[in-house]
């Protein structure tokens, strides 16, 4: 007899980097979105706002800012949706308090930041990769956080769902860095059925409401998260609290507080740190990179590889916590490693603390709103 | 125990360590018993209700009550209330702020609320100062008065709460004092059982960092002042007038039945969904 397979339902797209956002985040699970128009990450919240009020019990409400599209993402992530809101630059400047707030509570959420050139007004349309070190230090405090990244079009609707299980697993913020170029390329992508996508959820308490502490430690340092309204009546503060979520100041509790917070990270950093790997295992020169550049350093690689250089190309997926294991293997087997980012070297900055001046290592930065061609990355390589 | 003693102990959470942060003479503990009678009146469950706190004196009030407590980011509150009231409309979400709060790093926030009309209730505990940072001048402060920022007398006009939330669109809006306890009882009711924005501007006084720079002698006599110098909106002759003695009018200003954004928002979705089958 033959095994009835279920058809999958997989859908082609021809979308751009931000509608591919769009089509992760429903894939994810997302129900809410709360945002305010910022170019060049607008796409996304349009998209949102055509199919969420389509789906059942979807919300979307555009907000009077970007402060406000943080708030409400927050109540939103508290009441027990999974929630999410994007911008570009300036909003994410104005998102940043909230963003440590979020930290704080630890309510999962993703926030989507399609980098354009800066400071301040900069250059609205055109792509840069200059929020890189305020995604990972933006808000104040010391905090841990996680930072995605994506190159191409499929893999902004793969990370998107990425960082959403990230977010919910770990109860965290996860910022998702896009820049111009990957957000408003347009290519052919396959959206997985919902079956083929494994899609994590926060985990709810299952003791009576008396004897829960919502923010108890637990062997994976994330303690469970109860819903506003199902019954467990907590306190949710961004005052540091005991295991209660009553604010304190008692030092032994605010440590064992903020031990936690970093722990529950720490200690996944195998399973949060993604990078891709291509021809790297004889690699003498290695090219690091992520977003959109790192396409130009794919051909660039393949054209060095031609003309006879051992060139390799690491795709940095996760931005932080900083893949340091996968980094620091290359220093120690290339001679030479470059960094091509379209800023003044914020990542460049990360991969030579991990070098520890072990090899050389060569930036190439663009500032000026033009994308890193292959031809410049080529001749950094040969 | 008195009966109200009592149903106050009922609603406060007695895991926490006491005491709380307010100071002897200040009007927010009543405004807190007031918003736990009317909830106790109107029968809610306390897992029905969420009670949103800004920072300041007035932020502190939520980590007391035995409600789903948020106590949210300076000015901000209203926006996490917005998200939990759109995540789920079946709550019932109290919002609790300052004049500092509310009006000064939050007035973007306040004017929008009232403009989209969301289902939630605006406490707005006017103390007409910064108490918990030590007395500065807010956007509430009396023209003239006395604060740390302003030891010479304040420049500025003060912001008329009331005035601003109508003209912003707030659907319900109310003006109380800590003086007029019972009075307040029946403002909060009527703003958390009414559909859409609701705003209650509640004058509560603060003796250790207003009243002590502004001439008055102790809290009692805030209180007096509360009493001599609020007229009931009621029996004005004109009330869309302010008295000329100035006296500021307490009561309900505006009260129109409009359904909540939440309620717009869920009945669009029910009829787009209907026509997508």
């Amino acid at each position: 007899m033959a095994v009835q397979r279920k058809k999958r339902k997989r859908r082609e797209l021809f979308a751009l980097g931000n509608e591919a956002v769009a089509e992760g985040a429903l894939l994810a699970g997302c129900s809410f979105y709360a945002g305010y128009p910022i170019t060049p990450s607008t796409e996304i919240m349009e998209v949102m706002a055509n199919r969420l009020p389509l789906i059942e019990d979807g919300v979307f409400i555009q907000m009077e800012d970007e402060i406000a599209s943080m708030g409400a993402t927050i109540g939103a992530s508290l009441a027990g949706r999974k929630a999410m809101t994007a911008t570009s630059g300036p909003g994410f400047a104005l998102m940043q308090e909230h963003i440590g707030y979020a930290c704080m509570v630890e309510a999962p959420l993703v926030v989507v930041n399609v980098m354009r050139g800066g400071p301040s007004t900069g250059l609205p349309t055109s792509p840069a990769q200059a929020d890189v070190q305020m995604a990972r230090w933006g808000t104040h405090g010391d905090h841990p956080i996680i930072v995605l990244s994506a190159s191409d079009v499929q893999e902004c609707l793969e990370m998107t769902v990425t960082a959403f299980n990230f977010a919910e697993k770990y109860r965290t913020p996860v910022i998702l860095l896009l820049d111009e170029v990957t957000a408003h390329t347009r290519e052919k992508i396959t959206v997985p059925d919902p079956d083929e996508v494994e899609i994590l959820s926060r985990v709810t308490p299952t003791v009576p409401p008396e004897w829960f502490k919502p923010y108890a430690d637990t062997a994976r340092g994330v303690p469970a998260m109860a819903p506003i309204g199902s019954g467990y009546r907590t306190h949710v503060t961004g005052l540091t609290h005991d295991v209660m979520g009553y604010p304190t100041q008692r030092p032994d509790e605010v440590k064992d507080a903020m031990l936690r917070l970093f722990r529950k990270i720490d200690q996944y950093y195998g399973d949060i740190q993604m990078s891709d790997e291509y021809m790297l295992d004889d690699a003498e020169v290695a090219v690091v990179a992520y977003g959109s550049v790192a396409r130009s350093a794919h051909l660039a690689v393949e054209q060095a590889r031609e003309r006879g250089a051992k060139a390799g190309l690491l795709t940095l997926k996760t931005l932080f916590p900083f893949p340091r294991p996968a980094v620091e293997k290359l220093t120690h087997r290339c001679h030479t490693v470059v960094v091509p980012e379209m800023n003044m070297g914020q990542m460049s900055r990360e991969v030579k603390r991990v070098n520890n001046g072990r090899t050389k290592v060569r930036t190439i930065n663009r500032v000026d709103g033009q994308i890193i061609t292959p031809s410049e990355i080529l001749k950094a390589i040969l | 125990m008195a009966d109200v003693t009592q149903l106050i102990h009922d609603y406060l959470r007695h895991n926490k360590k006491f005491p709380h942060v307010f100071c002897a003479g200040c009007g927010h503990g009543i405004v807190l018993g007031s918003l736990i009678r009317s909830v106790h009146a109107l029968g809610l469950p306390k897992d029905d209700v969420v009670l949103v706190a800004g920072i300041g004196c007035s932020g502190r009030m939520a980590v007391y009550v035995d409600f789903n407590t948020v106590h949210t980011t300076h000015g901000r509150a209203l926006t996490f209330a917005t998200g939990i009231k759109m995540a789920n409309p079946r709550l019932k979400v109290i919002c609790v702020m300052g004049d500092g709060d509310a009006m000064s790093i939050g007035g973007n926030h306040l004017i929008h609320a009232a403009r989209r009309n969301i289902g939630v209730t605006a406490l707005i505990l006017n103390n007409q100062i910064y108490g918990m940072t030590g007395g500065q001048c807010s956007s509430a402060t009396p023209q003239g008065d006395i604060s740390m920022t302003t030891p010479f007398g304040s420049l500025e006009k003060a912001f008329d709460i009331v005035d601003m939330c109508k003209a912003a669109g707030a659907s319900y809006v109310a003006r109380g004092t800590s003086f007029h306890a019972i009075q307040l009882d029946r403002l909060i009711s009527s703003a958390i059982m009414h559909p859409g924005f609701s705003v209650v501007e509640v004058f509560s006084p603060c003796p250790t960092q207003y009243g002590r720079k502004n001439k008055f002698r102790n809290a009692v006599d805030m209180y007096k002042w509360l009493k001599s110098n609020t007229v009931k909106v009621e029996t004005l002759k004109d009330p869309t007038q302010k008295p000329d003695d100035g006296r500021i009018p307490i009561g309900v200003f505006r009260d129109v039945e409009e359904p909540g954004l939440e309620e717009r928002y869920f009945e669009l979705q029910r009829k787009l969904m209907g026509q997508n089958r």
